[in-house]
């Protein structure tokens, strides 16, 4: 109840419309059912290798993504699935992705961790931990070069947060006043080590204070939060001012991959955040109380949200497997090269 | 046409670089204010302004990692990496990031950068200073790697990198930035402006990457190299007496193999030469080549000559370079039936 409370104080702080929170609903709830049907995929076998699911993370990126305009770049890590939906990727090119099909958005050659998106400023998904960080300076220096007003949201998880990279482009980012907006999604795990087994503060963002980076917490389970938040970050850095640090408590309610027992925190932690502080339970009461929609409106849009996503399971199942040729294409710029 | 040491002509390549394409921007260790640490940039800061030049903090990762993000971007960064030794806390961006992004993003970005770097010994610089990590970069798909050894080829090469859509590792011979050396490392150092291939010419020129050019045409023996080693080569030849045929490979990645297959299948024997480490370095790769496309062509077995499989000396620094003396040895191995 009392997050219920908290997040009516949000809507009407940030003056939301109700179209604006069934669309934000929308969103979420297509990251969730889409990541649900790629893991019952995966135990179909038909995705391979690594997948990392973003169940329990959706207010991040749909709160940012509702702060973003047309131009401003993204680019993450390897859980990068509800970054791409959010953004308005398809989902059935990101499906056939993790199913390795040529309707991939990488035709195969990327998998779970690397997909792109030239068309929606979609800069990857990155399978090394921390290595987007400096790319994603690099992708703000270019637009501040241009003079075009864009900026870059650059995310990278609690884990990331200790590898030293992160921190010669903190220097570099404050250095240039590059318009790139630091999004450290903290969900308390890297893999298996919990933030106080491997960090030494308990707050992260506040590193940024060396570099004379300003930035500040946010509650990362509540998408209105993340959006006022993200509207900060955006207009600090349009404004000229350099990057910003928003450091987004968020839960992952999921393993780290699909091969995550889980031993490293207790049932009852993850099922208390999911009755408690659900993000898109949250929205849901917000809508029903505020009357901006029926329970039958609300069903059917998840009916709607269902039919995407199967569409996409059977577009991913449908796509034909890339040929063994495209194992040689895209390496340089000429022709093939074997 | 103008004489021009390997510094002055990689300069020249950058000031036409900069002035062709407003997309191109230079960044690195020392390259502004002070104009590089062997003057390779000196006076362009002046001139293009700290946009377009500049300095960056000490920190490799982030310098290529920056240029990687610029350069999805469709600009053109060429990072200097102040010494080859420092390249490796940013091996990851090179090989992880900039070499796959077109292959992994299926063609939709791609990253036309170039990295420079100062490589090789032969200036009294011990382990961390003198390091030739070429085969580190030949072992990854995705990356072109350039070195050149005359000033006329190091600015046609720089500029044909700096133009290619795809990164492009150039490493330069630090040890013939002045001259070319010839192993004599007691004797009086020999200037650019007395050899043919400082004429530079003045203005755009580009040499093509993935071609290799034949230093000397013989009829004996083929040697396969690259920077600083085509001199010493040059010396050894004339101290064995025999007809060689130099090759200089200028761009290792992707390799000229329609000529050094021509010239080996012409003299039926082969030596390979370079200064870096034995043990997987980039001659086993050019003999493992040479076996596969002309094995029923060779009279005798390929040679080799290389760093040895130690850490670069301090002290004994000649007796780790490969001399004249040894590639002569390996010559008149080679000859022999």
């Amino acid at each position: 109840m009392a997050a219920k409370k908290t997040t009516q104080k949000a809507a009407a702080k940030s003056n939301v419309s109700g179209e604006e929170l069934t669309q934000y609903y929308r969103d979420m709830l297509l990251i969730r059912r889409f990541e649900e049907k790629a893991g019952q995929l995966y135990g179909m076998g038909l995705i391979g290798g690594f997948c990392h699911l973003y169940i329990g993370q959706e207010a991040v990126v749909v709160g940012l993504e509702a702060a973003a305009e047309e131009g401003d770049k993204r680019i993450t890590s390897y859980r990068d699935h509800g970054h791409m939906l959010a953004c308005g990727m398809d989902p059935n090119g990101v499906m056939a992705e993790l199913t390795g099909r040529i309707g991939g958005y990488s035709k195969g050659k990327g998998g779970s961790m690397h997909m792109f998106s030239k068309e929606k400023h979609f800069y990857g998904g990155h399978g090394i931990v921390a290595a987007q960080v400096p790319l994603g300076a690099g992708l703000a220096f270019a637009d501040k070069y241009k003079g075009n007003g864009r900026v870059t949201f650059t995310y990278f998880g609690d884990g990331a947060a200790n590898q030293g990279q992160v921190y010669e482009t903190f220097n570099m980012a404050a250095l240039w006043k590059l318009p790139v907006i630091f999004v450290i999604e903290n969900n308390q795990y890297a893999m298996g080590t919990a933030q106080q087994r491997s960090t030494s503060t308990k707050d992260i963002y506040h590193r940024g204070e060396a570099f004379g980076i300003p930035g500040e917490i946010v509650d990362g389970m509540n998408v209105l939060s993340v959006k006022e938040a993200g509207e900060k970050a955006v207009m600090h850095c349009r404004a000229g001012k350099g990057p910003y640090i928003l450091e987004v408590k968020t839960y992952r309610y999921r393993g780290h991959s699909m091969s995550d027992p889980a031993k490293y925190r207790t049932r009852e932690e993850v099922q208390k955040m999911r009755e408690e502080r659900d993000p898109i339970d949250q929205v849901r009461d917000m809508l029903l109380t505020g009357k901006h929609a029926s329970e039958d409106d609300l069903k059917a849009i998840d009916k709607e949200i269902k039919a995407v996503v199967n569409a996409s399971a059977d577009f991913a199942k449908e796509s034909p497997l890339p040929d063994v040729s495209e194992l040689w294409t895209d390496i340089y710029a000429e022709a093939e090269v074997q | 046409m103008t004489r021009m040491t390997m510094i002055e002509a990689l300069r020249s390549a950058m000031d036409v670089a900069l002035n062709t394409d407003p997309n191109v921007i230079i960044f690195g260790e020392d390259v502004g204010y002070f104009g590089g640490v062997f003057r390779c940039t000196a006076g362009l800061q002046a001139k293009y302004g700290e946009e377009r030049l500049f300095d960056t903090p000490i920190n490799e990762s982030a310098i290529v990692g920056l240029a990687v993000g610029m350069a999805a971007q469709g600009m053109k960064p060429c990072v200097e990496i102040q010494f080859a030794d420092y390249v490796f806390p940013a091996y990851d961006q090179i090989t992880q990031e900039a070499a796959r992004l077109r292959h992994r993003s299926n063609g939709q970005f791609s990253c036309p950068l170039v990295v420079r770097m100062p490589t090789g010994g032969g200036i009294f610089g011990g382990q961390t200073h003198s390091q030739s990590p070429e085969a580190l970069f030949t072992h990854v798909a995705g990356l072109k790697v350039v070195i050149p050894s005359t000033p006329h080829d190091a600015k046609g090469l720089l500029i044909a990198a700096i133009e290619d859509p795809d990164p492009v590792i150039f490493m330069e011979p630090k040890r013939i930035y002045n001259g070319p050396f010839y192993g004599d490392h007691s004797g009086k150092s020999v200037p650019w402006s007395d050899h043919a291939d400082s004429e530079v010419p003045e203005g755009h020129y580009t040499v093509p990457l993935g071609k290799a050019a034949i230093r000397r045409s013989g009829a004996d023996v083929t040697v396969l190299t690259y920077g600083t080693m085509v001199y010493v080569t040059e010396a050894a030849v004339k101290e064995a007496g025999v007809d060689a045929e130099i090759i200089d490979l200028r761009t290792l990645l992707p390799l000229d193999l329609e000529t050094i297959v021509a010239s080996v299948e012409k003299t039926g024997r082969c030596v390979v030469v370079h200064e870096a480490t034995r043990t997987s370095g980039f001659g086993a790769e050019l003999m493992a080549e040479v076996q596969e496309a002309c094995f029923w062509h060779l009279r005798s077995p390929i040679q080799r000559v290389t760093g040895w499989d130690a850490p670069y000396p301090h002290a004994q620094e000649w007796d780790y370079f490969p001399s004249s003396a040894r590639i002569a040895r390996a010559l008149t191995s080679a000859m022999e039936d």
